[in-house]
């Protein structure tokens, strides 16, 4: 009856009868320890692959951040210039057309008198000429004062105070981009002048600063990466916005309310719905095709525009909008269209006026998402000839907008990517910049309605 | 601008005809709404829909038409001398249009009168010079016979356009009467305005099938003429990709292809498995903070537009392959198999970083499916997490799975940035992923940028390349519905 009656045979045995499972309950087998482990793996495995995509994250937003925030900032030098009279206007009348045929090659030579005179004023030596001293100066700077004088022809004559754009090599080199070694086989700078432009920076006379002309400015040509801005490209973006959200929410909205409140069950309706879900689908550069063949080719559109450019991006942005409108609509519960229909409504009247309202919110939120969508996205718009060539004039007038050769953003950021020149690469990650703000404005607005309109029934 | 003109008239009409229709319905009611058999705003409705819909819609349809019909015209002037070896009469048309508009511009500027543009002769007048002193460049001097063919071309036009005029105008006016006479207080106007509203929508949901026959026939007509002008059996069997625009090119899709495949290949084996063990840990593992957090922040990777991932491809990820692989003596490993920024694996793996939320969040979606009952019954059994994510879960997944990693590879198909910017130019079959290598996207790309000439073999392959992408993409979104329909575990 008690253990004591237990030979001591049957003691051996009762402690040997477990074996499959022996050991104790504290102290793991070497299976559960390998099943732990596996485990453990699993999980790690989990934890590095989210590790690895939040990584790649941070690094495409520092290298953004880091590479692209150079281009807000743009290295100026101060002059005095002296508009010498007998250069500009040797008749002395003022008369704009004579002032007008002075090229700005007959500029150049005041802004080399104006740097040899800084350069003097400030006690610097040098063996350098004066051609080349003024090489620290951009293209653009004889532009810059030929415009001046057009606008003030009244002031020629005097010595006017001129904050002029430095070259892309000089602004590299403010900014660290540029070092003395790495120009040792560059033919746009020298040691010497970079001397120059040490000593010309401890006078204050050349300073880096905000560069709003990034923001506002247009497009500039290969030789003058420093005078290049995204201004005009905004607009061309800002157009193609217009026609699409013009388009693309009416179609969308419309198509959605009769596949999802009218439309009958059948083949027509099938085929319907099939093509809006393959059309989202669809390679964008598909709709870049179209584009190409049906408004240029067939229609005569003219190239470049962003009418075109608007009419792509709302058939690529469509299908978005639909989905997005029939979710919304679907959210809205029966009881509303029944109460409706029980007051005396028509169908039609119970979705425009009841059904409708409710969904705006989503409708609106959806949309934006799809704009956002359309805003990024650049391979149609190479096909119709967005890309390869300067946007240089802000549009006046809607026609103008819509219908004369502009750019957008993307298309103007992948343009600087082209061109082999690291100035223009951080033109094209400052533009990344100005283009991730756009983005995540609109989808903070969307998120935002979403939260702040968003019904629960 | 006059069918900008022409929307306005309508638009003013249209509202005439609202206010003008909602008071005679009232009139005829004698002021009385209750008279009305529907509300006073539907009578307003019917008569501005009536003037402006069917207008509206002769005006969208001419205008689309007006120009083949004029070109069909014009081009029956031409001689057909003019008509080069191995090119079509689109080019001469272009250069018929070009000096129509040429002319155009004269007139508007005043330096030619309506009369003198009609009668200008080609051979005492130097027409290009005229025109080039007004800011149209024109490629050649003016024949006779295209000068002919532009100034009918511009009468054609001119004609068409003030009949274009007169019939929309017309028409709106007649919608406009008709729908006014019938306006009485008996009238069902609320039956009549729905059910053109209905056919709006209707029209407005048909908008998709139009875009897809769109999208086919305009790739499916050039491809024709492609392969009227080029082997077929080149196009599609060929080993060689060598437009030369000259003419004899080599122009085979298989190195495309195999570029295409290779890059999205590699694409896919970076973002297949971060992609799926993340979607496993953030459904199966982590806690609700963990998800709420590294989810959205996942899920910004597949906002980003593309150009942002070609600038990282060709700017960092490239350069720092090459300082791995390519630097000789100065580089990380001492090798040098690789010699320009632009490679296989730069494009890959970039792509597969863009890919990698699109596998997650799908498959993530595809893992809630699968029922609690399940896991807890696993675990239920001694099974530890893992063995129930391997053994029940994903099985029971898998089929949504394969449908999400097709539609990736559909995704890594199409994608034309960071192969644009990323991948090279360079059509050859290797498998060395540190070599350059171009895609089907980028020819198409590079084919139909700049000048080009839709009347040589060499532009339009870019239709057959886009055609048979289309196919492709459609052909691997097909199959992932089709197994995601087929082979779904039924739960309920």
């Amino acid at each position: 009856m008690s253990d004591i009656s237990q030979t001591p045979s049957q003691i051996a045995t009762a402690g040997k009868a477990p074996s499959k499972h022996a050991g104790s309950l504290l102290a793991q087998s070497p299976h559960t320890k390998k099943r732990n482990a596996a485990e453990r793996r699993f999980r790690a495995y989990g934890m590095a692959a989210i590790g690895v995509g939040l990584l790649m994250l941070l690094i495409l937003v520092t290298t953004i951040v880091g590479r692209g925030t150079g281009a807000f900032q743009q290295t100026y030098v101060t002059l005095n210039v002296e508009l010498v009279e007998k250069k500009l206007d040797k008749s002395g009348t003022r008369d704009l057309a004579a002032i007008k045929k002075v090229t700005t090659f007959g500029y150049a030579p005041l802004i080399r008198d104006a740097v040899a005179a800084k350069v003097a004023e400030l006690g610097i030596e040098t063996d350098l000429k004066p051609k080349a001293l003024a090489g620290i100066l951009s293209k653009d700077a004889a532009a810059t004062l030929r415009a001046f004088v057009l606008e003030n022809p009244d002031q020629i004559g005097e010595t006017v105070e001129f904050r002029f754009l430095t070259s892309s090599r000089v602004d590299g080199y403010m900014k660290g981009r540029v070092s003395r070694d790495s120009i040792a086989n560059d033919k746009n700078i020298s040691p010497e002048q970079l001397d120059i432009v040490d000593a010309m920076v401890g006078a204050g006379t050349l300073e880096t600063v905000f560069n709003l002309d990034f923001i506002t400015g247009a497009d500039a040509s290969d030789a003058r990466p420093e005078a290049a801005g995204m201004g005009v490209s905004m607009l061309g973006s800002l157009f193609m916005m217009l026609v699409v959200l013009a388009l693309a929410l009416p179609i969308g909205v419309a198509a959605s309310i009769y596949l999802e409140e009218f439309a009958p069950k059948n083949w027509l309706t099938d085929i319907i719905e099939v093509n809006i879900s393959n059309l989202a689908a669809v390679p964008s550069i598909v709709f870049g095709i179209l584009g190409l063949a049906v408004f240029i080719n067939y229609m005569h559109l003219p190239m470049s525009a962003p009418l075109v450019g608007g009419l792509v991006l709302t058939l690529m942005t469509l299908p978005t909008i639909i989905i997005s409108t029939r979710a919304a609509l679907k959210a809205v519960p029966p009881s509303i269209r029944d109460a409706a229909l029980g007051v005396g409504a028509s169908r039609m009247q119970a979705v425009f006026h009841h059904v409708l309202p409710l969904a705006a919110p989503g409708i609106l939120t959806g949309t934006i998402i799809g704009l956002a969508q359309a805003l990024g996205e650049t391979a149609p718009l190479l096909l119709i000839g967005m890309v390869g060539f300067i946007a240089s004039n802000a549009p006046e007038t809607l026609a103008d907008g819509l219908l004369s050769p502009n750019s957008a953003m993307p298309a103007q950021i992948y343009e600087w990517a082209k061109r082999a020149d690291p100035a223009f690469y951080e033109r094209a990650w400052g533009g990344i910049i100005i283009l991730l703000i756009f983005l995540v404005t609109m989808n903070t607005i969307a998120v935002i309605l979403r939260r702040r309109f968003e019904r629960r029934w | 601008m006059p069918s900008f003109w022409l929307v306005i008239v309508l638009i003013a009409l249209a509202l005439a005809g609202f206010v003008l229709g909602r008071k005679r319905a009232l009139a005829t009611a004698g002021g009385d709404m209750k008279q009305l058999h529907s509300l006073p705003a539907y009578y307003g409705h019917h008569v501005a829909f009536s003037a402006l819909v069917p207008a509206l819609a002769v005006l969208a349809i001419w205008s689309l038409v007006q120009p083949s019909l004029i070109e069909n015209r014009v081009s029956d002037m031409v001689p057909a001398s003019f008509v080069e070896e191995g090119h079509t009469i689109d080019l001469i048309l272009t250069d018929v249009r070009r000096l129509a508009d040429g002319l155009d511009a004269a007139v508007a500027q005043g330096a030619l009168s309506e009369a003198q543009a009609a009668d200008l002769d080609a051979g005492t007048t130097d027409i290009r010079a005229l025109l080039g002193d007004l800011g149209v460049a024109l490629g050649a001097d003016v024949q006779p016979e295209i000068l002919a063919a532009a100034q009918s071309y511009r009468g054609l036009s001119d004609t068409a356009s003030t009949a274009k005029a007169a019939v929309v105008i017309l028409l709106a006016l007649l919608g406009f009467g008709f729908a006014y006479q019938r306006t009485h207080k008996d009238f069902r106007a609320r039956n009549v305005v729905e059910r053109g509203v209905m056919a709006l929508l209707i029209v407005a949901a048909s908008l998709a099938i139009l875009t897809t026959v769109g999208i086919v026939f305009s790739m499916l007509f050039e491809s024709l003429n492609f392969f009227g002008l080029h082997s077929w059996r080149d196009f599609f069997f060929g080993g060689t990709w060598a437009p030369n625009f000259r003419g004899d090119s080599d122009l085979s899709i298989l190195p495309l292809l195999w570029g295409t495949l290779y890059i999205s290949l590699i694409a896919l084996l970076v973002a297949v498995p971060i992609g799926l063990f993340a979607a496993i840990y953030l459904s199966e593992y982590a806690s609700a903070p963990v998800r709420s957090f590294a989810k959205p922040l996942l899920e910004i990777l597949a906002g980003i537009p593309t150009i942002v991932y070609g600038l990282f491809a060709l700017l960092t990820v490239g350069p720092m392959l090459v300082t791995i692989f390519g630097k000789g003596d100065d580089g990380v490993l001492g090798v040098e198999w690789m010699s320009g920024a632009t490679s296989v694996l730069t494009a890959g793996l970039v792509m597969g970083i863009m890919l990698i939320p699109f596998v997650s969040s799908l498959s993530d979606d595809i893992i809630n499916a699968v029922p609690q009952a399940m896991r807890d019954g696993s675990l239920g059994l001694g099974a530890t997490r893992s063995e129930t994510v391997r053994q029940v879960v994903l099985p029971a997944a898998l089929p949504g799975i394969v449908g999400a990693v097709l539609l990736a590879a559909s995704r890594a198909i199409g994608e034309t940035m960071i192969v644009v910017m990323g991948a090279g130019a360079i059509a050859k079959f290797s498998a060395n992923p540190l070599e350059s290598m171009t895609t089907i996207t980028t020819r198409i790309v590079s084919q139909l940028t700049g000048d080009t000439d839709f009347a040589s073999p060499e532009t339009l392959v870019a239709f057959a390349l886009g055609l048979t992408l289309f196919v492709l993409t459609l052909g691997l979104n097909v199959l992932a519905l089709y197994i995601v329909r087929t082979y779904r575990e039924q739960y309920d």
